[in-house]
């Protein structure tokens, strides 16, 4: 697209990258698009206790060219989708999507003709978000694993080729949990889970040790 | 009052807030803990001995508004031994693009095999991630258990396993087991769901 493609990649681009990168993914801007009651959870993540502003992106953009990240909150009916589309085709490059809630994901409880079983079919989806609705907690999970995954995007096409030769990471991005990642010991621990393939085992084992503190509603968690 | 000016009142109520408690969450770092019976992901349940629960019945997917569970039975016998009773579970599959988390599996559910834990970190980034299999849906092997395939430990029949359930804790080792001291009656005036 630009200069990145025609300089040779190395250090400089490298820091280049993770420079842009910071900084697209420290201030996403959604899209309002709330279509149904996930909105309303969304909507309390803007709000004080949770603070999506925390992470740079208090700012519910109006219109889709002000804005990088569309979080499609609801159920998207067969009438909606042109018009999804069309918001999606207006924000400009480069441009994410989240799809929140299982309706939007896979069209949930609501197998039938009107509803678009998951909102792949019409615009490309980086973040699957399950639950109905999912809690701001959960929006925060995915945002974050989102920012994970921005954060290692290759910039230019150079960098794409050079990063698509390296091995992968052991633990796929975008797919540990916010609350392991950003807590070291637990990271450290699920990196083992990983490797044995028994991360989902470490993290009923995890909640199993922290039930008592739940129960009794002082938990640490 | 009539000293100030009205503007200067109006500051006063935003700097009153310098002193107030902050209410926001530090959810990444430091997670709030959740109501005690928050639906999170499930958990498949195992007896103490290891061997699972479940016995294939598929009342779960019956009960499923959103058709997200997908059971497979198969037949248990002496040599190759997953569960009590007659019959197992070959595959368990729940597709959490699809669940809703109403807990309507958990309440059909005969054996408690199928309860709910508190997690939620669910998201990925591919649908095919999201659906979870028998290997995951599994809970970890405590102390004292084994590895299925393996006879009966419990004694010669599966009422063994059922018969004294509710009257003997042991029986219900593992992520759904309740504390003793929990049992009705004895923590009835703990306020659950109360939070912060």
């Amino acid at each position: 697209m630009g200069v990145e493609e025609k300089l040779p990649a190395g250090i400089l681009l490298t820091t280049v990258e993770g420079v842009v990168n910071w900084s697209r993914k420290a201030s996403f801007w959604p899209a309002t698009f709330g279509l149904a009651c996930c909105a309303i959870e969304m909507m309390a993540s803007g709000s004080a206790r949770y603070d999506l502003g925390r992470f740079g992106m208090e700012v519910f953009r109006a219109t889709p060219r002000q804005a990088d990240l569309m979080i499609v909150a609801g159920r998207v009916s067969q009438k909606m989708a042109p018009v999804l589309r069309q918001i999606y085709d207006q924000m400009p490059e480069p441009k994410w999507v989240l799809s929140m809630g299982v309706c939007a994901s896979s069209g949930g409880m609501f197998n039938n003709y009107a509803i678009v079983q998951g909102v792949d079919h019409i615009v490309p989806v980086d973040m699957y978000l399950p639950g109905c609705p999912p809690r701001p907690e959960m929006l925060m999970d995915a945002l974050l694993k989102l920012h994970e995954k921005v954060q290692a995007e290759p910039l230019g096409d150079k960098r794409r080729v050079i990063v698509a030769e390296e091995d992968a990471p052991a633990v796929p991005l975008g797919s540990m949990p916010s609350s392991y990642r950003f807590n070291k010991a637990k990271a450290a621990k699920w990196r083992e889970a990983v490797e044995e393939g028994s991360e989902e085992q470490l993290r009923i084992t995890e909640w199993m040790a922290d039930r008592e503190a739940i129960r009794s509603g002082k938990g640490k968690r | 009052m009539s000293i100030l000016p009205k503007s200067a009142a109006g500051f006063g109520v935003t700097f009153s807030h310098m002193f107030k408690k902050v209410v926001t969450e530090e959810y990444p770092e430091k997670p709030p803990a959740v109501a005690p019976r928050y639906h999170g992901r499930h958990i498949l349940n195992r007896h103490p001995d290891g061997l699972e629960k479940c016995i294939g019945c598929e009342l779960c997917a019956w009960a499923c508004p959103a058709d997200a569970i997908f059971v497979e039975g198969a037949d248990n016998s002496d040599e190759n031994r997953f569960s009590p009773g007659e019959r197992y579970a070959g595959d368990y599959q729940i597709n959490y693009a699809r669940c809703i988390f109403c807990g309507l599996c958990i309440e059909a559910c005969p054996t408690r095999s199928l309860t709910m834990s508190n997690e939620y970190e669910l998201a990925r980034d591919d649908r095919r991630d999201l659906i979870f299999t028998k290997e995951q849906l599994l809970a970890p092997l405590l102390p004292g258990m084994e590895q299925p395939p393996h006879a009966m430990r419990l004694g010669n029949s599966e009422k063994d396993y059922y018969i004294s359930g509710p009257e003997n804790p042991g029986m219900s080792k593992g992520a759904e087991g309740r504390p003793v001291d929990d049992a009705p009656g004895a923590g009835s005036e703990r306020r659950t769901g109360e939070h912060r």
